[in-house]
């Protein structure tokens, strides 16, 4: 390895109950770079991410993020240690406010003023939310949802970034918006993405390189342009 | 008319009290989805405590901050050792540990204290107040009471909208799934979430207590009665709890004053079922809005 990965999965089994999902996955993600987790419906994408963030307890294996083993502590914990998980189906906490959502990704941090440093820099970066801060965050759309869990997740000043299906039932004009926002959070701020995605050709896009899962095996792992280009690859797994 | 207007203040004056215990049920029903049958008991033990104070030491408030206080750790304590192991293991599991913990406490108050009915003195005098002539059927203690359950209520909203530890609360009630994902250890939410529900069974026994004597089931009948309220309020609304409150005691007063006083708990579940048969939900619960 060239360069001390951001995020390394090590050997991952884990699943639900008795039933296992993930046998034995692996990945290394630089710093800074976006890596497209890609694979049909239930080849362990969304398990991945969970229990990376701890939401599911590995049965064996590490994950290392800047080097510190982090497998089976409380998914509290993880989120300190600089990891945002935004699940799949959003998670905007629907009864706050879009400012209250956004500063409860703050709290985490200690010290006030690094929490209203936090929300100035969000309502810069993300206008549209400085007009809507206000407003109960189940009133915004789609796309504003995913905006401000995007943005409510970077309250944190998280170090990796695991984005669960980020363009599930937007349009695809917001998609291409939410995907130009992860490259740029990439290129400004130097978050190391993980971007599960069933649109694997917007994804690969973006990425800088991918892996695909297949029922809980990492089946393939290259450069995104490689595997974009991969036609077996496309046809079997990818459906593009 | 006279009449009315003392069943009328009489009952919020009962009803402030049904709404310390309905606020101290909401608090833990939203974080924890637990429903406190012990509720009653904590208040009962923390005045016992008052009760123990107040006699060695003289003094009312004494007894009074000290019951407070005693319900904020109460309630954290049980939460931490007895509530949070049965915690993600089934419903049915929370419900028998709260019953046995009412049982246990119950019965622990009465190897200390014993079982014989104590007075317990009120905050100030209990003589009826007047304007000119006119009895208003309440007194300076029913004032306090009304007074004090107000301002912790205001307290705690004021509490849950402006500062970063409601934020924590609220949050962790909506969704404590992607409250944690946030870094939130909300573990130590929910734990507040009970201290601060102690606190509030706390002040309702203490306020309560004078008008039923004091004894270790002396909270059983008022705990249904908030019970009610809360669960007229919508069970996971504040305000709700409040209102309810004060309706259910209105109610009651008015059926205690025209119709006998001798069926009130009876009245109570009355109304409690027709609530329930007309909105299932209660009367401000935002469950009919919320995504499950």
């Amino acid at each position: 390895m060239p360069e001390a990965a951001a995020l390394a999965i090590e050997d991952v089994h884990a699943g639900y109950g008795g039933v296992p999902v993930l046998n034995g996955v692996s990945i290394s993600a630089r710093p800074g770079s976006i890596t497209a987790v890609l694979g049909a419906n239930g080849a362990g994408k969304t398990t991945l991410l969970r229990t990376i963030s701890g939401m599911v307890r590995p049965r064996q294996g590490r994950i290392l993020v800047d080097g510190a083993n982090l497998a089976r502590r409380h998914p509290e914990d993880i989120a300190r240690a600089g990891v945002a998980h935004v699940p799949e189906g959003q998670g905007v906490i629907t009864e706050l406010t879009v400012e209250e959502n956004l500063r409860l990704g703050a709290l985490s941090r200690r010290g006030g003023a690094v929490r209203s440093a936090a929300l100035s820099d969000a309502y810069q970066r993300f206008p549209l939310l400085a007009e809507r801060k206000r407003r109960q965050a189940g009133l915004l759309s789609g796309g504003e949802r995913q905006i401000l869990v995007i943005a409510r997740a970077l309250m944190a000043a998280p170090r990796v970034l695991l984005l669960d299906e980020p363009s599930l039932g937007l349009a695809p004009r917001m998609v291409a918006q939410v995907m130009d926002l992860v490259r740029t959070l990439r290129d400004e701020v130097g978050l190391t993405v993980l971007l599960v995605e069933q649109n694997a050709r917007s994804a690969l896009a973006i990425a800088d390189c991918g892996i695909v899962l297949n029922l809980g095996t990492v089946v393939a792992a290259d450069d995104a342009a490689v595997l974009a280009s991969d036609v077996a690859l496309r046809r079997h797994y990818l459906g593009f | 008319m006279q009449e009315f207007l003392e069943f009328t203040l009489g009952g919020i004056a009962v009803g402030m009290i049904y709404a310390a215990i309905a606020l101290s049920l909401v608090l833990i029903w939203r974080g924890t989805r637990v429903l406190n049958y012990s509720q009653g008991g904590m208040a009962m033990f923390t005045t016992y405590v008052a009760w123990v104070v107040i006699r060695d030491t003289g003094s009312y408030w004494a007894g009074f901050a000290v019951a407070l206080a005693a319900g904020l750790v109460l309630g954290a304590l049980l939460e931490v050792t007895v509530v949070r192991p049965t915690m993600g293991k089934g419903p049915l599991n929370s419900v028998i540990v709260t019953i046995g913990l009412l049982i246990l406490l119950e019965g622990v108050a009465g190897i200390i204290y014993g079982g014989q009915y104590r007075s317990f003195p009120a905050s100030f005098s209990i003589k009826g107040l007047k304007v000119g002539s006119v009895a208003l059927g309440i007194s300076t203690a029913d004032l306090f009471t009304a007074a004090a359950v107000l301002a912790a209520a205001l307290a705690l909203f004021l509490v849950f909208e402006y500062t970063s530890v409601g934020l924590r609360l609220r949050a962790t009630a909506f969704a404590p799934g992607v409250t944690r994902l946030l870094g939130v250890r909300i573990g130590r939410v929910l734990t507040l979430g009970w201290a601060l529900a102690g606190l509030f069974g706390a002040l309702a026994g203490v306020l309560v207590t004078p008008s039923t004597f004091l004894y270790p089931n002396s909270m059983d009948s008022i705990f249904v009665l908030g019970f009610t309220a809360a669960v007229i309020g919508g069970l996971d609304s504040p305000v709700g709890g409040v209102i309810g409150g004060v309706l259910l005691g209105v109610v009651l007063s008015y059926a205690g004053g025209y119709l006998g006083s001798n069926l009130v708990l009876v009245y109570g579940l009355a109304a409690l079922a027709l609530v329930l048969m007309i909105r299932p939900s209660g009367l401000f619960s935002s469950a009919a809005s919320r995504r499950v």
